[in-house]
């Protein structure tokens, strides 16, 4: 039987010629990723060995990574004591991928692991995290799971009792107008497909759009995902992935790649076309609450973000400067921006790009989570509204259940920082 | 019989459940107090002991959608609760079904707070209005999970077996 991308990853981690959907298998792991709930992972790690009589270790610490970027730096004594927890541990595992508060290396798990060349085609990459989706841009299957089923993994080397998931395949056709971004193609998707309609399911990116895509955007795409409920979204590996991982991520080993069959059964086909695609705004309270950016114009903002694993890479930083160029945030909001990483904050400093912003009233955050999850800094008043570039606009999630976050795309977030209003790119502010 | 105790609507997230500010606190005694907690209702509730032990949550559809945070379903658990949806999203399921928190997914659900409702034959009957509606039966690999009391027992066996122990 031929087989779809997911099927073939799964079929070889698992030492069997082919599976199906609804086959119940246990993937041996090529990457098991954690951030700071790596603290939770390692009490539920040492419940599953307790009285077992064997040595606490983990099943192979080149394959674990470690990322601090939720809380950082620390917004709380609690978490500081996560965090030292965790560190005693990766020294005392031998836990080699681990990337601390820092400049030089540090930065937002899903940023860290593709840009260090830690993903490659066909891998098995789990993690503590619903957007370890995101690493299906490299044609990985990559998936959330929480912390007692990562512990299991830890203690294995593999997920245990996972049922082989249907594919749907996403052939996205046609060129994207100027200032019309894979965010909006993402955004629009899951509007069609809505919040739930691929739980259970993986997503395959098909079409020539895909294929034109950096892997910058084909990271948007596989991020957001999980937003239609997918288990994974994946892109077929292709010249582009070898380029990123040598370019950018300095890659010297061979880089096997691998593709699904021609004949391969999806569950569903969904086609779009892209050539006529608008700016795309999803509203208060759900990611799949999405419209046309022209629908939405003129809402009053309070809150400029500009960040996250979704998009907080050089070429949306770079987006952003180059329409706030000689310009100025309006004086009625706050514009904040936080890079993906350290080495995006180096990049975006070296070119100038942050230098643009700042001056022109934004405040550059260091990198890592920032305000996308409500944790610590940035969060919203009473009845205040946000205009993000991350992922989620749940009631709550910017710190405030009272207050109401819509998802952008970098240059729809930078046209309107300057009008403080819902504002077209195309248009021009 | 258990009894409705709190419902809520269609893609209720994570951060809903457990905002993510109170995502340092991880031990299982002490999520609880964090359940739910920009939602008044709840802990009025909770505070004047209306939450009992076995009570249910009633959710529509994609409940759970969102974060992986296992505190979500820590915290419900805590409060001995059952979750009986219209859908649930995967991660938060699998999170469920891995730490033991009880769930029931019926498409089709139609219950107030206060109805009773009881699991008889294979359906979730409302004891309320009479109205009885299909359950969609856990999937076989997170049965085993179940039936071994949550993942922790589960992988400790795999653990012994793989070093070739007997538990
Ligand atoms: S940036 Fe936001 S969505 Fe991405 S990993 Fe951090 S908290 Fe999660």
């Amino acid at each position: 039987m031929a087989a779809t991308l997911a099927e073939k990853i799964l079929a070889r981690a698992s030492g069997r010629e082919r599976v199906k959907p609804g086959d119940v298998l246990e993937p041996a792991v090529d990457l098991a990723m954690s951030h700071e709930n790596g603290a939770l992972v390692i009490n539920q790690f040492s419940e599953i060995v307790k009285d077992t009589g064997l040595e606490p270790r983990v099943w192979d610490p080149s394959k674990i990574a470690i990322i601090f970027d939720h809380r950082v730096p620390a917004e709380s004594s609690k978490t500081a004591n996560n965090q030292r927890k965790i560190r005693e541990f990766v020294v005392a595992q031998g836990i080699t991928k681990f990337h601390e508060i820092r400049g030089d290396e540090g930065g937002i798990c899903h940023q860290i692991l593709p840009e260090n060349g830690y993903v490659r085609p066909g891998a098995v990459v789990v993690g503590t995290d619903s957007h370890t989706t995101t690493h299906g841009a490299l044609g990985a299957l990559a998936w959330g799971i929480g912390a007692t089923e990562m512990a299991a993994v830890w203690a294995l080397g593999r997920v245990l009792n996972v049922e082989t998931p249907p594919t749907i395949k996403v052939v996205i056709e046609g060129k994207l107008p100027e200032l019309v971004t894979p965010k909006d193609i993402i955004l629009y998707l899951i509007g069609k497909l809505t919040a739930q309609g691929a739980n259970f399911r993986v997503m395959e990116f098909h079409g020539s759009a895909a294929r034109a895509m950096t892997i910058s955007g084909r990271l948007v795409l596989s991020n957001m995902s999980v937003e239609a409920g997918a288990t994974s979204g994946l892109f077929v590996p292709d010249e582009e992935t070898v380029r990123y991982l040598r370019e950018d991520a300095g890659v010297k080993e061979d880089i096997p790649l691998i593709a699904p069959d021609p004949d391969a059964v999806y569950e569903r086909i969904v086609e779009i076309n892209v050539s006529d695609l608008e700016p795309q705004i999803a509203c208060p309270h759900t990611v799949d609450n999405v419209k046309p950016v022209g629908e939405a114009a003129g809402r009053r903002i309070d809150q400029i973000v500009i960040g996250s694993c979704t998009n907080g890479r050089l070429d949306d930083i770079e987006a952003a400067a180059m329409i706030l160029k000689g310009k100025k945030v309006a004086k009625t909001v706050r514009m904040l921006v936080f890079p993906a990483s350290g080495r995006i904050y180096r990049q975006a400093l070296e070119r100038g790009f942050l230098g643009i912003l700042a001056g022109a009233g934004a405040v550059v955050m260091n990198s890592g989570c920032g305000c996308c999850l409500g944790i610590h800094q940035g969060a919203l008043a009473d009845g205040e509204a946000a205009l993000s570039t991350t992922n989620r606009n749940f009631k709550g999630r910017m710190g405030n259940p009272n207050a109401e976050i819509y998802l952008c795309s970098p240059a729809v977030a930078a046209a309107s920082a300057i009008t403080g209003v819902i504002t077209d790119p195309r248009k021009g502010a | 019989m258990p009894k409705v105790v709190f419902k809520v609507g269609d893609d209720i997230s994570t951060d809903t459940i457990y905002p993510g500010r109170f995502m340092a606190t991880v031990l299982p005694t002490e999520t609880p107090q964090h359940c739910f907690a920009d939602y008044k209702e709840f802990n009025d509730k909770a505070n004047r002991k209306e939450l009992p032990e076995g009570g249910i949550i009633l959710a529509g559809n994609n409940f759970g959608c969102g974060s992986s945070r296992e505190q979500a379903a820590s915290c419900i658990k805590g409060h001995g609760l059952t979750v009986v949806a219209r859908g649930i999203a995967r991660i938060f399921l699998q999170n469920a079904v891995n730490l033991g928190l009880n769930t029931i997914i019926a498409p089709d659900v139609v219950a107030g707070e206060g109805d009773e409702l009881a699991l008889e034959k294979g359906a979730l009957v409302n004891k309320t209005t009479g109205k009885s509606f299909a359950i969609v039966p856990h999937a076989p690999a997170r049965q085993a999970i179940i039936d071994a009391a949550g993942l922790i027992p589960y992988a400790r066996r795999k653990l012994m077996e793989q070093h070739g122990k007997r538990a």
